[in-house]
């Protein structure tokens, strides 16, 4: 056991973490925090993804304990004070089905957007490749998030 | 036509909030507190094998492990339309992977430890991994007991065979439809077993508490159902259904897989075991691969008969099921196939064998289109493969041939209003299906193909619906219904049909996710039918809610009850231009005569559904008799592919896709399940493939080596296309569509691969590696 702090959200946080345990399920069943899903395990999905020092990151693929210190971001962070201009469009546009993979989704978007304001059509479906979606055929997402970045001029 | 308010209106979705933010809580995101126990499964290592003997010992020796269950626990058999299944296995496993024994202990980590040391003595038997295989003479019978399992009337298992079922049918004269014909063409085509893939795992977590409550939380597209099967299954303890609650919280796709009972009914179970304590059994993906439903093979063998002119003559479908260990709900997909194998056409002579055929592979089950994008694969590569042959154009065949209103069904039903005509025209349009493309890429070849579709929802002739409506003091409304809302849209689609006839905005309306506590009755979310089905019951409901209403509001306002109408949360009077009272003022509270006095009080409306016209009484010969689908949806769709000679990558340049939906109440949502189903439909024929080896045991159970599409692997172009020919007893004239859109894509795309390089490909899936082969075989010389 070793004791460690991340600030989560916006807010730090201590906990004792053993060296084995994912971050996955520290967020999980630890934090309270729910929005980073589980759909692998194994890192293919996307659906763990939280922001770690502002880059996406899987969670079921980090330990942690290797976040001693670090500064992590989930879906619940972005939603804190309102929805973003891009989980509005995404809710407008009907976008999501079961919305399983909405979280992972939404944050892999949201930081191609912080990176990149204007991407092509290929930039965001590269961006948006690392996270599974077997309900909505992506189009209606990545059609989404390119009327996002017209409007946004 | 009516001008509607919130009917074929893009309202936003309901859950469309929780989903966006983060909130919604799916049922492995709910918290139960530090007593929560987790239960690990012990699985089998073969394919076909007797249990000796189960040694627990080493096991039970891990600290915080609480109990190990076994067959011995559970000996009751289950099953959707028949018993064949087991809560665990009994005296023998009948596929890799299958659940021995679970283990209960405090932590994950104790439980996973101690289930590696159960110890579990088998005496292997000859395993049949292959439909024809299973029926061949000598082959060794997978269920022996077969005869003793109860079942629907409207299956034929033949005892002492791997047959389950045989739905046949037989109508007009096919030996003489086949002499009349001028070309008979005969083949035989091979779909493989998928996986359903929806990215949230199975959970289940059970408590059974100290006063006999059994409450399960599962994500789960059929609570009732799994209710009645719990309750079924351990009356021999003393349950009944109403000492058993089912919470349905948000479910993170389904396409079929979390339909009927799979692993659920293990945490009902064990829960027994452990009275008092939550327990929690979650799958993982690899047995989200090889221990849930998975999508039927099939080997069909077709044979139709035509006129020079291009008309059908007859038709001949052989279709032998790769049904795997346990067919309680496969047998369904088998008898659904079994009555609509003659695709949307109208042909006089036909003859239809359907066999649902045990293997040692994992249970068969439904998936979303249930057996219809398996048969259309051979039927749609089949009419264009006649076409060709008889220089007729692909699309021209079809329309000489395709069904009508009125025509009859094999089974001799007549078929419901359709536009099925007016999708061939506007998708060959769309595709510019005259227009030969070509690629000036020597290396490139370009190519169209066309299919048609159809599926009726596949249920028991009573499955039925029910709806509460409640109001609120400011109007607002919770409606409680039993479908689950699997991504389909299903809450926001039911919100709108209330909002039209109550006129309260879909913002003020919450439909609320399944509890079988709280929410009436439904049958299950599956077979397309909820937006009909369970729509039927809503519009109900709210009419039964509306009558109130103007009841109330007539007796105590002296007003004739037939001048009300309602407009913006108002009731309103046709003859009195100045009257109007807003809902919120009595909804609740009632209405206050010149006494003093109150009238009305909390209006609730009630709304039930059951198509009353259905029946599965029929001839088993012939199935000649009843009417046992209440009605089809219909469609075209098309696609242009772009074919790299070299490696037989295919490019997927445009898909057209015309949906008949009788009325589109949310076209976003119609739309999505175009486009998504587009694309796990394209899925299935260029990506996805099982591997099993030689034992029966699944070697690529992940996302790793068994690849669904990324957002780099989708169609340049997709064009959906709204067809609306309404459906006489639907909700403002709707029928369901969500299974639909996946069903074409398979011939459509063999279709499409034979117009640009002349190659036939008769077996799923197409993947550039097969693709290129074939290339190499034809043209030895093409560059390496
Ligand atoms: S759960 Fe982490 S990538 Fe799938
Ligand atoms: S919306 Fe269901 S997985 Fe993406």
């Amino acid at each position: 056991m070793k004791k460690i702090s991340f600030i989560l959200n916006g807010e730090k946080r201590f906990i004792h973490v053993e060296p084995n345990e994912i971050l996955l399920d520290v967020l999980r069943d630890r934090m309270g925090t729910k929005s980073p899903k589980c759909g692998c395990d194994s890192g293919d999905c996307g659906a763990c993804t939280v922001m770690l020092n502002s880059k996406t990151a899987r969670s079921c693929m980090i330990f942690a304990i290797e976040t001693d210190g670090q500064e992590i971001v989930t879906l619940e962070g972005i939603s804190k004070s309102g929805l973003t201009p891009l989980q509005k469009i995404f809710l407008e546009q009907n976008v999501f089905q079961c919305g399983y993979c909405a979280p992972g989704m939404i944050l892999s978007a949201t930081e191609l957007l912080g990176k990149n304001p204007h991407p092509s059509r290929y930039e965001v479906q590269e961006a948006l490749a690392g996270n599974l979606c077997r309900c909505t055929g992506y189009t209606p997402i990545i059609d989404a998030v390119l009327e996002l970045t017209k409007k946004q001029v | 036509m009516d001008a509607f308010q919130y009917i074929g209106k893009s309202v936003v979705k309901v859950d469309g909030r929780e989903k966006v933010s983060g909130a919604a809580l799916f049922t492995e995101d709910i918290e139960f507190g530090s007593d929560l126990l987790y239960a690990e499964v012990v699985e089998g290592s073969h394919a076909h094998a007797m249990i000796n003997s189960i040694d627990i010992s080493e096991a039970m020796k891990v600290p915080e492990v609480l109990s190990i269950v076994t067959g011995k626990d559970f000996p009751y058999n289950f099953g959707l339309y028949m018993n064949d299944r087991y809560i665990f296995a009994q005296d023998r496993i009948r596929f890799f992977g299958e659940q021995i024994a679970v283990v209960i202990a405090r932590t994950p980590q104790a439980a996973k430890k101690a289930a590696q040391l159960v110890r579990v003595n088998y005496t292997p038997l000859p395993k049949v991994l292959n439909p024809l295989d299973a029926i061949a003479a000598g082959a060794e019978i997978i269920h022996p007991d077969l005869g003793q399992y109860a079942h629907v009337p409207w299956f034929f298992p033949e005892a002492g065979t791997n047959i389950a079922h045989h739905r046949k049918i037989r109508k007009g004269e096919v030996d003489k439809g086949f002499e009349d014909a001028d070309y008979i063409l005969e083949d035989t085509y091979e779909v493989p077993r998928y996986s359903h893939c929806a990215i949230e795992y199975h959970a289940a977590v059970a408590k059974y508490d100290h006063s006999g409550r059994l409450t399960v939380w599962a994500s789960s597209q059929s609570p009732n159902t799994q209710r009645n099967l719990f309750a079924k299954a351990l009356a021999p303890l003393g349950i009944r259904h109403n000492d058993i609650r089912v919470i349905a919280p948000h479910v993170g796709g389904g396409f079929g897989s979390k339909a009927g009972v799979t692993m659920e009914i293990m945490a009902a179970a064990i829960a027994i075991k452990v009275q008092g304590h939550p327990v929690k059994i979650m799958w993982n993906r690899e047995r989200e691969f090889y221990n849930t439903y998975q999508r039927l093979g099939v080997v069909a063998k077709l044979k139709i008969g035509v006129k020079k002119d291009g008309t059908i003559t007859a038709l001949k479908h052989d279709l032998y099921w790769d049904a795997g260990a346990y067919v309680e709900y496969a047998a369904n997909v088998v008898n659904a196939v079994g009555l609509s194998a003659i695709g949307p056409y109208n042909i006089r002579n036909v003859s239809i064998d359907s066999y649902c055929i045990y293997t040692n592979l994992p249970p068969g089950g439904p998936y979303r289109g249930f057996g219809y994008s398996e048969f259309l694969f051979g039927l749609e590569s089949h009419i264009t493969r006649i076409a060709s042959h008889l220089g007729i154009d692909a699309v021209e065949m079809r329309k000489k041939n395709m069904i009508k209103e009125g025509d009859l069904t094999a089974y001799g039903a007549h078929m419901n209003p359709n536009g099925l005509s007016e999708a061939i025209t506007k998708v060959a349009k769309e595709i510019q299906w005259n227009k030969k493309d070509r690629s000036s890429d020597p290396n490139l070849a370009v190519g169209k193909g066309f299919a048609l579709f159809w599926k009726a929802p596949a249920m028991p002739p009573n499955a039925s619906s029910s709806c509460f409506l409640k109001f609120n003091e400011d109007a607002s409304i919770n409606l409680l219904v039993s479908g689950v809302d699997i991504g389909q849209g299903f809450l926001t689609v039911m919100a709108q049909i209330a909002a039209e006839i109550l006129t309260v905005p879909t913002s003020k309306i919450r439909t609320e996710n399944p509890d079988t506590d709280r929410n009436p009755y439904e049958w299950q979310t599956v077979a397309s039918h909820v937006t009909w089905g369970c729509g039927n019951a809503v519009r109900n409901a709210a009419i039964d809610a509306r009558d109130q209403i103007f009841s109330l509001v007539s007796r105590s306002k002296f007003l004739p009850i037939e001048d009300l109408f309602l407009e913006d949360e108002k009731v309103k009077c046709k003859t009195q231009p100045s009257f109007e009272l807003r809902l919120r003022d009595f909804i609740i509270q009632g209405i206050q005569m010149g006494d003093g006095t109150f009238r009305g009080g909390p209006i609730i409306g009630r709304g039930i559904f059951m198509p009353e016209f259905t029946s599965t009484n029929a001839d088993p010969d012939t199935s000649q008799g009843g009417h046992p689908n209440v009605h089809y949806t219909v469609g075209a769709a098309a696609v242009t592919i772009q074919i790299d000679k070299q490696t037989g990558r295919m490019n997927i340049l445009k898909v057209v896709e015309a949906v008949d939906v009788g009325k589109a109440i949310n076209p976003d949502l119609i739309k999505g399940q175009i486009i998504g189903g587009l694309l796990q439909g394209i899925s299935t024929v260029l990506y996805e493939e099982m591997k099993f080896d030689h034992r029966g045991k699944m070697l690529n159970p992940n996302f790793t080596d068994y690849k669904i599409p990324t957002a780099l692997d989708i169609p340049d172009e997709i064009v959906p296309i709204i067809i609306e020919v309404n459906q006489p007893d639907g909700p403002f004239g709707a029928r369901g569509m969500g299974e639909h859109p996946m069903i074409p894509v398979a011939p459509m795309i063999a279709n499409a691969i034979e117009d640009a390089l002349g190659i036939r490909i008769k077996s799923m899936p197409i993947t550039a590696e097969k693709l290129c082969l074939e290339i190499l075989k034809t043209n030895p010389k093409t560059p390496q």
